[in-house]
């Protein structure tokens, strides 16, 4: 057993995290500012394809994040556009974004690589080793295998919770999402601060699918995220739409899915599929249980129109 | 009482100003003037027009004409953080505070100044803020802590952090939209003493109201507004209002401007014992209401007082069968409802007009016919067959209760959202009085109407208890249970800690039942000399 629990455990769950951090970010931001978004499926799954895309053609995969980033301003623009500013039913608006997501990177591998299912390798972000880090004692061993990319990924948490919980520019975000009228009688510009976390959470998502797609792994494939999206919507639901205890979650989930991955090579006995399904049945029993009756922010899912 | 030379350039004066919303000419060539450092009433009934011209006034609405100068320079507001800038604060009637915020939150929101990017990346400093907070909650005797959390905070206490958040933009002159509307009366006199601090402190204030006591208690002169139009002023300030000829005086006066005619008259009562209707014995709902026990005779109305909040709604909700009490008992004639249905309970004879119209009472985008027989389960007594409800017998019915009850416009078909908030209310009243009900439970039902048919709706209940009904009327409105219940009760926290008979009504010893301050929830009733001995107390 001491052989199961080890370094490589630790340094995976960080890694397999990522993708359901960025996006459950992305996800914090929108429901905060008042928006529901369950669709940063969709949006990750075409950041992914955005990030495969962008690498291929330019053979660039930095230019592929930018690629990710470009998706996420569109689906996260579109977003904004059905449930903000023509006030859509926000759950509706955001399932299109889901289909939408899920269709059209489907549909558009066969068109460009002429191949059902997975395309061929992209040029991938190259793992960039900390400086110094993997020299340090205890810590060293710990995170020596996080690549630049990662650290980056972990700081977000950190300048999103910054920015929201303590900055003028979060109080604003924070109060459309509590009360749009309230907001708009300060002087807020609700509207603009909605758009803006909206796509926000677009670009964060699609980072995340990007983290799949040409971080982990250096090809796309028809529904790679795997629900992660939606786990990043449980763990933001789970940890009450803070950032710090969402976190938590989030590795809470990469240590079920690391758990898993070792579970694979240590034993035959147990169905493979059961073992990958750990984190989803997680997040289930988590949202059934612990939470109770989690309240998000008050004014979440109502359209703003002034009076 | 000051006698400040008129040289000095009033505080606001609003010139011509005009506005229609479609066919509705809300405000009428309305000028205005109000002096620096006085308390301006503007008095009117719903709809008169004093609403929208204050919005006019903070920029939320534009005029279709006329002429805003503020301190004697001419300003056009094209929002409100626009009228925020030039000195004028407003509390809404309706609050814009959020309850999850603390009060120094609440205060500084969307306040900061500096580039987008500075104000991402610069701490808040809430420290300071609360700081400031407490400095100006102690200078003017607030009394509000900046740390607490919005929605921990009373009605009142809420009332007063709006107030502050005024005063926190810079704001020199502050308007207040009906401030005492959800205010327990002792709330009210804090307000009251703390408007006067800010007068005293050289803050303007115009004072939205149809209350009577409270323009005479604050104002230094008053405009009345109907229809739009201002059809009077009155100096107050130097009149000798301790003078209770002189004050019925002014009032009568102000009260036949407002309305356009003399106050209208109730008809006589004498009491009467019915017998027992309605019998609640330690009704419950398990969380946060009751134990409770109540008795309402026959031709008895029986009010239930209290601030907004403590149990009215839950009471009713139970006795209709909408809340699922846990222990208790409801006797209706001396049968136990209990366990019945809401519709069976309709049946034994119980009618409800609901304490908010919108939400229960009627179907807004449905016609009259449909609105006025909506409650008349099983197609009873409109259905001449189970497929069928009669159109005719409908149609019947609604254009019997339109003319009983001089709903205006007088057409069946038309949709119930095209009418007034007061015809809307006489046509519900007009529908549960149709039942020809054994208990009749009216919440609020007067909230939001004009005087006309505040008086339409007061003389229906009457009459149902000439007939011999049983009343139960929950009511913030102290006038309205003067004016028509036999006993009342208070309610807070869910229980009953006060009663008192028509004869023994008495405002202060109400107000102190309703805000606490004479302890916690005591089961029986107060002995009859009971509020001389606690004046001592306290």
């Amino acid at each position: 057993m001491s052989e199961f629990i080890t370094l490589s455990l630790f340094a995976s769950t960080l890694h397999l995290s990522v993708p359901v951090i960025l996006p459950m970010l992305g996800g914090l931001l929108c429901e905060r500012s008042g928006v529901v978004n369950i669709g940063l499926e969709g949006m990750m799954l075409s950041g992914a394809f955005g990030a495969v895309v962008f690498s291929y053609l330019t053979g660039n995969p930095w230019l592929g994040l930018g690629g990710a980033v470009l998706s996420g301003l569109i689906s996260g623009g579109m977003l904004a556009i059905m449930s903000v500013l023509l006030r859509g039913d926000q759950v509706i608006s955001s399932t299109a974004i889901n289909l939408i997501g899920a269709g059209l990177t489907a549909a558009l591998v066969p068109i460009i690589w002429g191949i059902d299912g997975t395309t061929p390798s992209v040029p991938k972000i190259p793992t960039l080793p900390l400086p110094l880090l993997p020299q340090l004692p205890v810590i060293g061993p710990l995170l020596g295998e996080l690549s630049m990319i990662d650290v980056l990924a972990f700081a977000l948490v950190f300048i999103v919770w910054w920015v929201l919980m303590r900055t003028d520019v979060g109080l604003r975000l924070r109060a459309c999402g509590e009360s749009a009228a309230a907001a708009d009688a300060a002087g807020i510009a609700v509207t603009r601060v909605r758009i803006a976390a909206v796509i926000l959470s677009g670009v964060l998502a699609a980072l995340g699918g990007a983290y799949l797609s040409i971080v982990t792994l250096d090809l796309f494939q028809a529904s790679m995220t795997q629900g992660r999206g939606f786990l990043a919507l449980a763990a933001m639901v789970f940890g009450k739409w803070r950032v710090g205890p969402a976190f938590l979650v989030c590795l809470g989930f990469g240590l079920a899915d690391a758990v898993a991955l070792r579970a694979q090579i240590f034993t035959d006995e147990l169905p493979h599929d059961l073992l990958f399904a750990l984190p989803y049945l997680l997040a289930l029993v988590a949202l059934a249980t612990f939470v109770g009756r989690a309240s998000g922010p008050a004014d979440v899912g109502k359209p703003f129109r002034r009076a | 009482m000051s006698l400040e030379p008129p040289l000095c350039p009033a505080a606001i004066r609003l010139t011509g100003i005009d506005k229609r919303f479609g066919a509705v000419h809300a405000n009428r060539a309305i000028d205005l003037t109000v002096q620096s450092g006085s308390i301006h009433g503007l008095l009117g009934e719903n709809g008169a027009g004093k609403s929208t011209l204050m919005k006019i006034l903070f920029g939320m609405i534009h005029a279709d004409a006329g002429m805003i100068e503020i301190d004697g320079a001419p300003v056009t507001f094209r929002s409100s953080a626009e009228a925020l800038g030039a000195g004028i604060g407003m509390v809404q009637q309706h609050f814009s505070l959020i309850g999850a915020f603390s009060v120094t939150e609440n205060l500084i929101m969307g306040r900061a100044t500096g580039s987008l990017a500075m104000r991402m990346v610069r701490r808040l400093d809430l420290p300071r803020a609360a700081r400031r907070a407490q400095e100006l909650s102690d200078c003017f005797g607030f009394g509000i802590d900046p740390f607490a959390r919005v929605s921990t905070l009373s009605v009142g206490a809420r009332q007063k952090v709006e107030i502050l958040k005024a005063l926190w933009g810079g704001a020199r002159t502050l308007v207040l939209d009906e401030p005492t509307a959800a205010l327990s009366p002792p709330e009210a006199e804090e307000l009251y003493a703390l408007l006067d601090r800010l007068r005293a402190e050289g803050t303007t204030i115009v004072l939205i109201s149809h209350k009577m006591p409270e323009i005479m208690r604050l104002c230094d002169r008053v405009t009345v507004l109907r229809d739009g139009a201002v059809v009077g002023e009155a100096e107050l300030s130097g009149k000798d209002l301790a003078r209770p000829a002189v004050r019925q005086l002014i009032e009568a006066h102000l009260v036949q401007m407002m309305i356009g005619r003399g106050n209208p008259e109730l008809p006589q009562r004498a009491p009467k014992e019915g017998p027992l209707i309605l019998d609640v014995r330690g009704l419950t709902d398990g969380v946060q209401f009751g134990p409770l026990d109540l008795k309402v005779h026959g031709s008895e109305i029986v009010a239930v007082v209290g601030v907004e909040g403590n149990g009215q709604s839950e009471l009713v909700d139970l006795l209709m069968g909408l809340r699922k009490a846990t222990d208790g008992l409801i006797a209706i004639d001396g049968h136990n409802v209990i366990d019945w249905s809401t519709q069976r309970r309709l049946d034994a004879g119980i009618a409800h007009i609901a304490e908010d119209r919108h939400a229960t009472g009627v179907a807004d985008g449905m016609s009259l016919i449909d609105n006025a027989s909506i409650g008349f389960v099983d197609g009873k007594p409109f259905s001449t067959g189970p497929w069928f409800l009669s159109l005719r017998q409908r149609r019947l019915l609604t254009e019997t209760l339109i003319e009983r009850h001089q709903v205006r416009p007088p057409a069946a078909d038309i949709p119930m959202a095209s009418l007034s908030g007061g015809n809307q209310q006489k046509l519900v009243v007009g529908r549960e009085l149709a039942r020809a009900p054994r208990l009749l439970i009216a919440a609020q039902p007067t909230r939001g109407l004009d005087v006309g048919s505040t008086s339409a709706v007061h003389r229906a209940l009457l009459d149902l208890r000439a007939g011999g009904s049983a009343i139960l009327l929950p009511s913030l409105d102290l006038a309205e249970v003067f004016a028509i219940a036999d006993r009342l009760v208070v309610l807070r926290k869910g229980q009953i800690v006060g009663r008192m008979t028509a004869a023994q009504f008495e405002i202060d010893q109400i107000g102190r039942w309703m805000s606490g301050s004479q302890g916690d929830p005591a089961p029986g009733p107060p002995c009859p000399d009971a509020p001389k001995q606690m004046d001592t107390a306290l």
